[in-house]
Parts: structure tokens; sequence; C-alpha cells
């Protein structure tokens, strides 16, 4: 079996608006076991899963949580990071829009092991749907206790309050997101201290992407020993892919890691739609690297893709046929980090714009070998010393052209238009 | 109709993004202006320079007026495969606008916007809180037909 239904075995089973449903279905049962556990045990548990961060930057989930419980200050806040804002990716929305109760229930299980106070979803604008659905989930679980106070007999006390985005991308990062909760412009901060220390309104924060929380309830029924033997040594559990562009079956798929890229878009996404022939993919979304077709057998693992010197992202697939022109595309991707830049530090707000009318340069074939070696230059410079990671992902499309497709670069240079 | 907004949120500066969403939405030009973003720094006691950064930073906030109905285009990769520019071209022409513009009845204004996490039903467009999806030139017909009779 391809797919390995862990997020998704409910999604179709339940209506996501009925927390009966949801009960039934056996939800909410561990945050009762987290509740009548060690609080330690329970980070200790995520530990033995394995189990690393699902928005893009793969850290070790249990790292987040024992940084946080080992804090003195008493005021500690628990953010899910629901800004899904990278282009070719929809799966959080998925999560949120057929199973809520999920990934409500792991923020609670979260907040009970780190002793956090409040809780935040950090939804973007775009995502009406969601918060509609997002804030009727909250109030059921406030009726049934599983929120508010003295939850289910315990003592603990926590709530979740929902704030909205505004249409910035750049507010998926972590502390560019806490600002914007503060109520500021998304301009990310130097590190560290890192938001387990000092984040938001400067207390020690706990923020994780939607579908890392909503792997907590099934690694406490699993047992994390379990969890860790779905998947790959280096990446544990399953991953939500989405998949768009140029193919039949567009939509999110859950996978065990481990899976050919190639498996996802033929056997599960019907191939292209009408059987033209794949020229390249891009892995993760805007920031991830384009490959060419027959790197396609590559597995979806997050050290596998560390050879690419960036992320597995958060799991986005946007296949391109062999009509699509390469330089159309970066030029699209161009745009959009030109855009979304925050601006706070030079090389991200300056470097996104020069990058740009390089990249244009080719779309137009009038580029030559000059600006084909300043493109590598600024691309290292921006990679090297932007202050966040958008700014330091932002070129990661181009070095894997450069890399990948290096003859259409030199052809454009060869053959100008005249 | 701002006060009445207003005193739905504790007078705390963090809620400043949040009192900006639900005015801008409720107000009929879709703008926020200069006397509103003073009595909203004044309640929120915060100073207006920082109303004006938050406003200027966020793409969803205008301080000129706007159309009934914003229609954003989803300018990113997933939709521009499945279409090229098509629902582009489609809206420019029925509106008669460029993107950037707003219609002479001030019925709809067109912008680009980034990826709109749609896209398993690209290509996408959202017109104010409500997304559009699988567009063809008929369905664009369609919608803007419907906003057109009832707005």
């Amino acid at each position: 079996m391809l797919e390995h239904k862990l997020l998704t075995e409910r999604i179709d089973r339940i209506n996501p608006l009925s927390i009966d449903d949801y009960l039934q279905a056996g939800g909410y049962e561990m945050l009762k076991k987290a509740i009548g556990m060690e609080r330690i045990a329970i980070i200790e548990e995520i530990e033995k899963s394995k189990l690393r961060g699902r928005g893009g930057a793969a850290f070790p989930a249990h790292i987040k949580l024992m940084g946080i419980a080992k804090e003195e200050e008493t005021v500690r806040y628990v953010v899910c990071n629901a800004d899904e804002g990278e282009p070719g990716n929809f799966k959080d929305r998925y999560l949120m829009e057929h199973d809520p109760h999920q990934m409500i229930e792991g923020m609670v299980i979260a907040a009970y092991a780190t002793r956090a106070t409040k809780g935040y979803i950090y939804l973007r604008g775009e995502y009406d749907t969601a918060h509609s659905i997002l804030s009727w989930t909250l109030d059921e679980a406030r009726k049934h206790n599983y929120l508010g106070e003295n939850i289910l007999g315990s003592g603990f006390d926590f709530d979740i309050e929902i704030r909205s985005g505004a249409g910035s991308y750049v507010c998926g990062e972590e502390f560019a997101l806490i600002e914007s909760i503060e109520g500021k412009p998304g301009r990310t901060r130097v590190k560290p201290p890192f938001p387990t220390q000092v984040g938001l309104y400067g207390k020690p924060t706990l923020i994780n992407n939607v579908e890392t929380f909503s792997n907590f309830p099934h690694i406490l029924r699993m047992g994390g020993e379990a969890f860790a033997d779905i998947g790959t040594d280096s990446s544990s559990g399953t991953k939500l892919v989405s998949l768009s562009g140029n193919v039949a079956n567009p939509g999110v798929y859950e996978v065990p890691f481990g899976v050919p890229i190639r498996d996802v878009i033929e056997k599960l996404g019907g191939g292209t739609a009408d059987g033209r022939k794949i020229k390249m993919v891009q892995l993760g979304g805007a920031s991830g690297p384009i490959i060419p077709e027959y790197m396609l057998d590559l597995t979806i693992d997050f050290d596998r893709f560390e050879n690419f010197d960036s992320k597995t992202g958060a799991g986005a697939i946007i296949v391109m046929d062999e009509r699509v022109d390469v330089f159309d595309v970066l030029k699209r991707i161009g745009e959009f980090f030109e855009h979304e830049s925050c601006g706070k530090c030079t090389p991200c707000r300056e470097g996104n714009l020069q990058l740009l009318k390089l990249v244009e340069r080719f779309v137009e074939r009038r580029a030559s070998e000059k600006d084909l070696l300043n493109i590598e230059t600024l691309s290292r410079v921006m990679h090297q010393t932007s202050l966040c990671g958008l700014g330091q992902s932002a070129p990661t499309a181009i070095f894997s052209t450069l890399q990948y497709f290096r003859d259409h670069y030199i052809d454009v240079i060869e053959h100008p238009q005249s | 109709m701002l006060e009445n907004i207003l005193k739905e949120y504790p007078r705390q500066e963090d809620y400043l993004i949040e009192v900006l969403l639900e005015y801008q939405k409720q107000k009929a030009d879709r703008h926020i202006g200069e006397d509103e973003i003073r009595r909203i720094a004044e309640y929120l006691g915060v100073t207006e320079s920082k109303v004006w950064s938050v406003i200027t930073f966020y793409t969803f906030f205008s301080t000129r007026p706007r159309g009934e109905n914003i229609i954003q285009i989803c300018k990113d990769v997933p939709c521009y495969l499945n279409d090229g520019n098509t629902v582009q071209r489609t809206l420019e022409q029925l509106l008669g606008v460029q993107v950037g513009e707003t219609t002479k009845n001030q019925k709809f204004t067109l912008e680009h916007t980034s990826c709109l996490g749609h896209c398993d039903g690209a290509p996408a467009i959202r017109i104010n809180d409500k997304t559009y999806t699988n567009l063809s030139v008929d369905k664009l017909k369609a919608i803007i037909s419907e906003y057109r009779g009832n707005t």
C-alpha cells in the first residue's frame, strides 16, 4: 500500500463539525491519557517517536517541547502555525477543514506537557472556511471541557484563541509570526534567543505546524517506538503531500516517508492529465528545488532533500510538463519573493528585486554571460547572509535549475533574441 | 460603525490587526482612512505611525477606497500551470479594468494575490471572503454575473 492513512484516517468518515463523531472515533482519548501521565513521560514518548517538524524546517519536536518545559518562567505559550502560504501547499487547510479536533487535541497535549498557559492558532487570512470551522471546533471543545478551566478535572487551565494573518507569506516564519500576533508588521527577529526562550510577548513559546500537532495524539496512541517504525530511519511517520500542477488528480495524499516521488505522481496522482511527458518537478513549494524528470526516483525523506541544501519543505510536489518554460516559472517564483520579502534585511529586500530583473532578462532572451555570473553570485550571497528562511531559500529554485537545467541558461546566452 | 467594532475588542495593541480586518470587511469601500487610523490608534493606545506601518505592511489593507467586491487573482506557479493568464485576461475583459484598478461603478476592484492554498483546484480566485476554484471562462462569467445581480 502506497498510502498510509494516519492523520487522514478519519477524513470522510466523520463530519468535521461534529465533536460526537470525533469522540466516537476515539477522539480526545489521548488527551485523557496524557493527563494521567507524568509530563516528562509525554515528552519522552515524542522523543522516542523521532517526530520532526512538518512545517518545513524538520526540527526534532521533542527538543522544542523540552526547551519550554525546562524554562523557569511560568507564563508560556503554545502557538499553532497555520499560516500555510508557500505556493503549492494546501495540506494544512485540508487537515483543518476535515479533522479540526485532531490538531486541537495535539495542541492541548503539548500545552499540558509543557505547562503552557495559553494557546494561539495563527491562521492565514485567506483561509476563510478553516476560520469558521476552527471557531466552531474551539467552542465545542470548550463545552466538553477539553479546553478552558480545570480541563477534565486535572487542575490544568488552557484555552486557545485564533489570530488572523492579513496576506503576508513571511508571517509563517516563527518570529515574523510572533510579531504579527503581537499586532505588528511581520518582520523577523535575530536569533538567538529562540522562541522557546524568548517568544510571544517575551515568554517561552512552542510553535509547531498544523500537521506536527496533529501527529501528537497518534504518537501517544501507538507509542513512540511503533510510530518511529513507520517511514525511514531519518524521517519517521507519514507525510502529507500536496500534489498540484500538470497532474491528473491533484490533491492531498498521506504516504509514509521513503516513498519515491515518482510513485506519488504516477500511482496516486495518475500522471500528467493528458499523458504529456513530465519535464520537471518543484519540491516543497516556491522555496524548494526544481528537479528534472530523471530524478523522480528520489524518495521523500528529510535527509535526502538536505542534499539540495534545502529542506523537504512542507511536502508540496508541483508537476510541470514538457510545455513549461524554466524561466517563466522562475519569474513567477521571483515575483513572489520580491513581493513577500519583509524588507528588514538588505540581501533579501534588494537581492530578490535584482534577482527578478536578471531572471527577466533570461525570459526575454537577452541575457549575457555576465548576467549568469551575477545570478550565481547574488544567489549565493542571499542564501548565506539573509536573516531568515525567506531570503535564504528564495534562490533555491535558481540553484537547482543552474545545476540541472544549465543548458537552458547557456542556450539563451548563445542564441539571444535578435 | 467603527465604534461598534472597537468596543468588541480589549484596548490592547495586539488586537490591531484583528480590528483592522474586521473594520475593512464591514466598510463598503474596503479601505481605512486617516480619521479612522487616528481613532483606532487612540483606542488601542498605539501611535498613528504604528497603525500606518501595519496597514502598509499587510497586503489585505488599503488606505485608498476600493470597490465593494475585491477580486484577487492568484499568480503563483500551480495556478499558472493550469491556466496561463486566461483568468486575468477574462476578468479584465469582463470588468473593463486592469489589475490594480476599480470599476467606475465602484463594484469591483481587481488585484493580484500570492497563493491562495487551493492549488488542487487551480486556477483559483478569491472574492471578498470566498474562494472559487477550477475556473473556466464560462464559470468566471457566471460568477461575475451573480455578483453584479446581487450588489
